[in-house]
């Protein structure tokens, strides 16, 4: 089958690369472009671990062909970190320990990226809501949503203060 | 999982679409959000030899209200249906629907018309449609139809859409002023298919039930319109005994296999209950 020439804009790059159509946009990321940050999980688009954003939606990069996002601005987990320096998530997911074999943990936070472009202040709930497409088998969630709260504070320009148990 | 090969066509408008779908082989397939192609795909359950992709119709998304009724673009997706302010203020059983499929990320591409198009009987907005007295809009070569929902579902996955037709629009009749509605679904975990799911909306005047209808998720080869359900609390202040009725009636039409959610009798058993939970909260939502 031919392969065509797919185009797309991640981490503020223009990237391009001869692909079939069939190719799934995780295979693109990972083995086109070298980009290994994305994981593949469960490769039936329930565990979340290749979440990419694509134009502004998180997306399971599984279940999408690569020429579905042809001409896309995609974010990856490697384009987190601006010049080096943690994001907000990034330093939250490690100062809470939000992690423990990190196998999700790139889903996770390019999922958290998008649920708090949205929702800058998401109470513990919206933030269980927002992370349900995402699994993590290790850290039981606590450490997860507490990243996302710290982030979402110091992203706010406050200290992150622990709710009482 | 590597799908098997095909060529992909993304047309610009619904008129390039239609062309394409006439002259491609038959066994072309429309892709709308990809959540349930792409897996079937994947499994090569489905191998179609071209995929039609439906993203650049940018006439086909969308909500407005035309004539009393509500028409909904088929590429309008779950998540824009969870956040459409129309939909909040006319018909809000849609939201509800729509945040309990599946999980953020699929309701980010997962349309609509995909989900009343494929015949699913476990997709969740079928039953809904057939509650609403929704009708679908079939574009085709040789112009456009109209079908109702509760006249659309024949079998798995076969529907009464012909080949080369798409599903450009759902158009809903505007539900009344103050009714009640609820669609609860049971299932296992998120983004799980219904063990048994029901939706309902209904009427309310001086106290009593004036108008009720309600249909049932993935308990039947298509979704089930459940007519003797609903005519059983008309009339009625959903007491008791009329609410055991009704849910015996639910379970009743109900024709569930086993699985893994549980056996036939018990996903039978809890339409019945998901009926009159259902009946419970819409009852208690509807202004008098």
């Amino acid at each position: 089958m031919s392969h065509t020439n797919v185009s797309m804009t991640v981490n503020g790059k223009s990237m391009s690369a001869a692909v079939e159509p069939r190719t799934l946009l995780i295979h693109y990321l990972r083995e086109n472009l070298g980009l290994t940050g994305a994981h593949i999980g469960c490769d039936t688009s329930h565990c979340g671990a290749c979440t990419v954003d694509v134009d502004g939606r998180s997306v399971k990069s599984c279940t999408m062909f690569a020429v579905q996002a042809a001409g896309a601005n995609v974010l990856t987990i490697e384009g987190m970190a601006a010049d080096g320096a943690l994001s907000a998530l990034q330093e939250g997911f490690r100062e809470m320990h939000g992690l423990q074999c990190g196998y999700c943990t790139p889903g996770m936070i390019i999922r958290a990226h998008r649920l708090l472009q949205e929702n800058p202040n998401p109470s513990e709930s919206e933030i269980r809501v927002g992370i349900s497409g995402n699994l993590c088998r290790c850290t039981g969630y606590q450490n997860i949503v507490r990243a996302i709260q710290y982030a979402a504070a110091k992203m706010a320009g406050l200290e992150f203060k622990e709710a009482a148990e | 999982m590597i799908p098997g090969s095909f060529e992909y066509h993304r047309p610009a408008d619904l008129s390039e679409a239609l062309a394409l779908l006439g002259r491609l082989d038959s066994d072309a397939r429309l892709i709308a959000g990809g959540h349930s192609l792409i897996p079937m795909m994947k499994l090569r359950l489905a191998m179609p030899s071209h995929l039609v992709d439906l993203a650049g119709l940018s006439e086909l998304k969308g909500v407005h209200l035309e004539g009393g009724e509500i028409v909904i673009g088929a590429m309008t997706t779950q998540h824009e249906i969870i956040g459409n302010d129309l939909l909040a203020q006319h018909a809000p059983i849609l939201r509800e629907t729509a945040e309990v499929i599946a999980d953020p990320q699929v309701r980010y591409l997962g349309t609509i018309g995909g989900n009343v198009a494929n015949g699913d009987p476990g997709n969740d907005m079928p039953a809904l449609m057939m509650t609403l007295g929704a009708n679908y809009v079939l574009r085709g070569a040789g112009g456009e139809r109209r079908v109702a929902a509760r006249d659309y579902y024949l079998s798995p996955y076969e529907t009464a859409a012909e080949p080369g037709e798409v599903l450009a629009a759902i158009r809903v009749p505007l539900p009344p002023v103050g009714h009640g509605w609820a669609y609860e679904k049971l299932k296992r975990k998120v983004g799980d298919y219904a063990t048994a799911a029901a939706a309902v909306i209904l009427t309310v005047s001086e106290g009593a039930i004036t108008t009720c209808a309600i249909s049932l998720t993935n308990v039947g080869g298509t979704a089930l319109f459940a007519a003797d359900a609903a005519v059983s609390v008309v009339g009625t202040a959903l007491d008791k005994p009329t609410l055991a009725r009704a849910a015996a009636a639910g379970t009743a039409i109900a024709e569930p296999a086993a699985d893994g959610r549980g056996s036939a009798e018990y996903r039978a058993k809890m339409a019945g209950v998901m009926t009159a939970r259902a009946l419970t909260r819409a009852f208690a939502r509807a202004k008098s």
